[in-house]
């Protein structure tokens, strides 16, 4: 673990992680994916984690959405230690507040655009007029009004991606995870993608965390972990270098 | 709503997939509706047949159910038109009763003798017009208008000499010929030439003396139209006693042995040939009412009465005078819950098959709902709705085209042989008029088709959500 990583944590963080293990056992081989990381992932910035495959990028997101659970150490989630919650509880704490853009898209394929949108509304329970409200305003916000009928096969690569990051924005969450955002869009796509969740995440003031290979993605960091082997061995304020 | 949207859409997406299943669960509806319907019809005719010939309820004196029989003269009921007034004039019971009608049931020889011939019958005396009434009872409107015709008047109020003998009596006692019955085979010639019984000629000599003592019953009448025989019983004293009996006609009976002995005549005539100059009683009071869902209420209702009254009576429903009905309707039954079983066990292994399938197409979609934020129940929920909407789509399609062969069977024209019938009557499968065997047989394979997508859906809500994610 490196100085940056140990640094105090702020006060302001909206993760925070301490002395964090993820250890795997799969068909008797144990794999530790996460080595006691701890750090903190400040409020309303866009944070990158990167690293080469295998490092532990993924399972790191994973933690931090609440989707997995640590072997051992504390995860701080908008200040709520998420290892103390139920399993009900950890789902309606992911529905109010973490947002997720997957690498491959991950849209539900017999949604429509503005359906996949409205999901997590749905999971909140809000009214009618509210979830068309904010789900047209979103698809207004992505670019995506006119494709709101279509379903995501009837969408380029590059649409189902903005359908995705209006899906994880649209319940104004405290932090969206983005795993791999770009990594299967062309260069020309990539791009407006990461321009587009850097305008949404400057509108919304929103806390965005990265994992990414993408340097283009990297370029735009406010501030940057970087992992090897599960831990954290270099922390950047803006892109790494 | 939207995991409504979300499981049609699904179904839809793998049209032959769900194709399949659907019409897996139609072939289910179908059989055990089509079967369903000609267990009702069978059931219900029956049931109509039943009712027809001994009421829904037959009050009796006491004891007479268990040992009566032997003895129809010790366990008659005196009174008994006071006790039908009784009867007819409750308030409660009163409304249900269709038909209030004694009955004679009796035993003894009945003779051609001038052919030598005699056997034993079971007889029932009964008031005529009140069995013509109970013969047209059809509460379940069987056949709509297709069912045979009640049978033809064989026995009259106006003459107590008439009435009907069974179809295998009649052979017995040689009057297929003259009775002119159908395929009812005719006694050889040698034992016909000389039948002095039939038509008007003479008994038999050595019989002469005991024939001779009818003469109070039919005299003066102008003589039996086809046939006669003798029916010799033994009065309430022992005393032998004997009347002419005018055949007018045959009744076949379901059973060879009761044909075989079959007499149905006047009341009259039986209570003369029971008891004589002595009271004329009655060994039944028979019931028949408007519906048969009364036929509890109005069993507890008599039974107060002759509480109250002190009456020595008891109450007998027609399934505990009519063994066979129980039968048919307990094989029936049988049959029909073995085919139901097959049919929701196919279902059942259909579905689950379906829905696994469908599970493991839809692992990544599992990871990312939950990583949205739905709970397990919320995904076991999305997978049981689908289960039971594939069963919603397929028992409703079932139902229809059930419906449509139904229908097509019905107006075929074709016929078969109920058990407890003699002759064959036209084929009904009663499906339109049995709400509650479409309704149950449609609620019966959605319940099944969700139980099978259990164990795929708790398999998709149990799954870790990382994994699911990472599933490609």
């Amino acid at each position: 673990m490196n100085d940056a990583a140990r640094k105090p944590v702020d006060t302001e963080a909206v993760v925070r992680m301490d002395q964090v293990v993820k250890v795997y056992d799969d068909d008797g081989l144990t794999v530790k994916a996460i080595d006691g990381i701890t750090l903190a992932i400040p409020r309303r910035r866009f944070t990158m984690i990167v690293g080469p495959s295998g490092s532990g990028k993924t399972t790191l997101l994973n933690l931090m959405g609440c989707i997995d659970s640590a072997t051992s150490g504390t995860v701080e989630v908008c200040g709520e230690d998420v290892a103390k919650l139920s399993d009900n509880a950890v789902s309606d704490f992911r529905a109010k507040n973490v947002g997720f853009i997957f690498q491959n898209f991950s849209l539900v394929p017999v949604l429509t655009a503005y359906e996949n949108i409205e999901y997590p509304l749905l999971l909140l329970n809000l009214p009618a007029a509210e979830r068309k409200k904010r789900t047209m305003a979103m698809l207004e916000g992505v670019g995506l009004a006119e494709h709101w009928n279509h379903r995501p096969n009837q969408l380029s690569g590059g649409q189902r991606q903005r359908v995705a990051i209006a899906r994880a924005l649209v319940k104004e969450p405290e932090i969206v995870l983005a795993d791999e955002p770009t990594a299967n869009l062309d260069s020309h796509t990539g791009a407006s993608i990461v321009e587009l969740m850097q305008r949404q995440q400057h509108e919304r003031n929103t806390t965005f965390i990265f994992s990414t290979h993408d340097p283009h993605l990297m370029s735009y960091a406010h501030e940057t972990f970087a992992i090897k082997d599960g831990a954290v061995v270099d922390h950047t304020m803006g892109a790494a270098s | 709503m939207m995991v409504f949207k979300i499981a049609l859409r699904n179904i839809l997406r793998n049209r032959r997939r769900s194709a399949m299943t659907v019409a897996a669960i139609a072939v289910g509806a179908i059989a055990m509706l089509i079967f369903g319907a000609f267990t009702t019809f069978v059931i219900l005719g029956v049931r109509t047949t039943t009712v027809e010939h001994s009421g829904h309820l037959v009050v009796l004196r006491t004891g007479y159910f268990a040992f009566g029989t032997g003895n129809p003269a010790a366990y008659g009921i005196g009174d008994y038109q006071g006790v039908m007034k009784t009867i007819a004039d409750d308030p409660t019971i009163g409304p249900m009763i269709n038909v209030i009608t004694p009955s004679v049931s009796l035993f003894g020889i009945a003779g051609n003798f001038a052919v030598d011939s005699s056997r034993t019958f079971i007889g029932t005396g009964v008031v005529p017009s009140d069995r013509d009434t109970m013969r047209k009872w059809n509460e379940y409107h069987l056949g709509g208008g297709r069912r045979p015709a009640p049978h033809p008047d064989l026995l009259s109020d106006d003459d107590i000499t008439k009435g009907a003998v069974g179809v295998g009596l009649a052979r017995t006692l040689g009057l297929c010929g003259p009775l002119e019955v159908p395929g009812c085979q005719a006694m050889p010639a040698a034992r016909t030439e000389a039948s002095p019984s039939v038509q008007g000629v003479a008994p038999a000599a050595d019989l002469a003396d005991l024939a001779g003592r009818d003469k109070d019953v039919g005299a003066g009448e102008p003589g039996c139209a086809k046939a006669r025989i003798d029916l010799l019983s033994a009065t309430a004293g022992g005393a032998p006693n004997v009347v002419n009996f005018c055949v007018s006609g045959t009744d076949q009976q379901s059973a060879k042995e009761l044909d075989d002995g079959y007499v149905a005549m006047h009341l009259a005539l039986a209570q003369q040939l029971v008891y004589g100059r002595g009271e004329h009683k009655a060994t039944g009071i028979v019931l028949q009412l408007h519906r048969t869902e009364d036929m509890a209420a109005a069993r507890a209702r008599l039974e107060a009465i002759f509480k109250d009254k002190g009456l020595d009576l008891e109450v007998h429903d027609f399934t505990e005078l009519n063994p066979i009905y129980n039968q048919i309707i307990g094989f029936f039954g049988a049959i029909f819950s073995f085919i139901a079983v097959i049919m929701m066990v196919i279902v059942l292994f259909t579905v689950v098959n379906t829905m696994s399938m469908s599970v493991m197409e839809r692992i990544n979609e599992i990871g990312t709902t939950r990583a949205l934020g739905v709970r397990r129940r919320g995904i076991r929920r999305q997978f049981l709705v689908e289960g039971s909407l594939l069963g919603a789509i397929g028992a409703t399609l079932g139902v229809v085209l059930a419906l449509i062969i139904a229908t097509i069977v019905n107006r075929s024209g074709m016929t078969w042989t109920p058990p407890g019938q003699s002759g064959s009557v036209p084929l009904f499968l009663l499906l339109a008029g049995a709400p509650g065997l479409i309704v149950g047989a449609w609620v019966v394979l959605i319940v099944v088709s969700t139980i099978a997508s259990l164990m795929p859906a708790s398999r998709a809500a149990r799954m870790p959500v990382v994994d699911a994610l990472r599933h490609v």
